[in-house]
């Protein structure tokens, strides 16, 4: 590929793609601060999928070995 | 905000200070917000990667070192968290719909012509289409997206070319020739 065609394409692109500053939003509208603290708040209710993994494990034994269930609570 | 209370507000927050987050949340969302814009080209996308680059860096707050830039690192998180966006959204987001009026059009390049450069751009991968972009379209210097990416300004150079060429060459399957 030559200069010439590299500057062609180049022309080509710029004629398809304005940069974003000749729009009208490229600013920020509004602040973001609200949605950072509903995120946090999502983030701290999710649990991890290892704790759902663990938790269904204990689940699994105590169905298998019942007897084991009185062991677990003492041990809780 | 005076330097003295801004390497103040860093220390704080490589800390785990919740409130210097805060602080630099909105000294710098505006900036992060620009720069996504940049690259994913949608407000709407824009503001939720701001968000979650926020996230991203309030979680590795302890990996900050105050003693550099806190733009120029929210930078290169906000660049990997629109380059991860990019690699999952199938092409650039509704870019036939939502093409910016180019300030003076050159009356020699149709309609048609535009929008088909406009998605065979789209279709570039997500790494050429990054670097294209914030080169030839935002005018941004090498070393600027070099460092936003973490790679030299050779590999940006390079980038730039290999998406130049398979951008022709899909052009010209489509029948264009630039």
């Amino acid at each position: 590929m030559t200069t010439h065609d590299h500057k062609r394409i180049h022309h080509l692109l710029t004629q398809s793609l304005a940069p974003t500053n000749t729009e009208l939003k490229a600013e920020l509208q509004r602040d973001l601060w609200p949605a950072m603290l509903r995120r946090f708040e999502q983030r701290s209710l999710a649990v991890p999928w290892f704790d759902w993994a663990l938790a269904a494990a204990v689940l699994v034994c105590l169905a298998l070995f019942p007897r084991a269930i009185p062991v677990l609570l003492y041990h809780l | 905000m005076p330097l003295l209370e801004q390497s103040d507000v860093l220390q704080r927050f490589a800390r785990g200070d919740a409130d210097a987050f805060e602080d630099l949340f909105h000294l710098h969302q505006g900036a992060v917000y620009r720069w996504i814009l940049r690259i994913v080209r949608n407000p709407a996308t824009a503001e939720d990667l701001t968000v979650e680059t926020f996230w991203r860096i309030h979680r590795a707050h302890a990996r900050f070192n105050p003693s550099l830039s806190f733009e120029a690192w929210a930078r290169r998180v906000a660049t990997n968290a629109a380059l991860d966006h990019l690699k999952s959204a199938k092409s650039l987001e509704r870019l036939p719909d939502d093409l910016p009026q180019v300030p003076l059009p050159d009356p020699g390049i149709s309609q048609e012509v535009r929008r088909k450069t406009a998605q065979a751009f789209g279709r570039l991968p997500p790494k050429l289409r990054v670097v294209a972009l914030l080169t030839l379209i935002e005018e941004q210097s090498h070393s600027e997206i070099a460092e936003a990416l973490g790679i030299s300004t050779g590999a940006v150079k390079v980038r730039t070319f290999r998406a130049l060429r398979l951008l022709r060459k899909s052009l010209k399957q489509q029948g264009i020739e630039p």
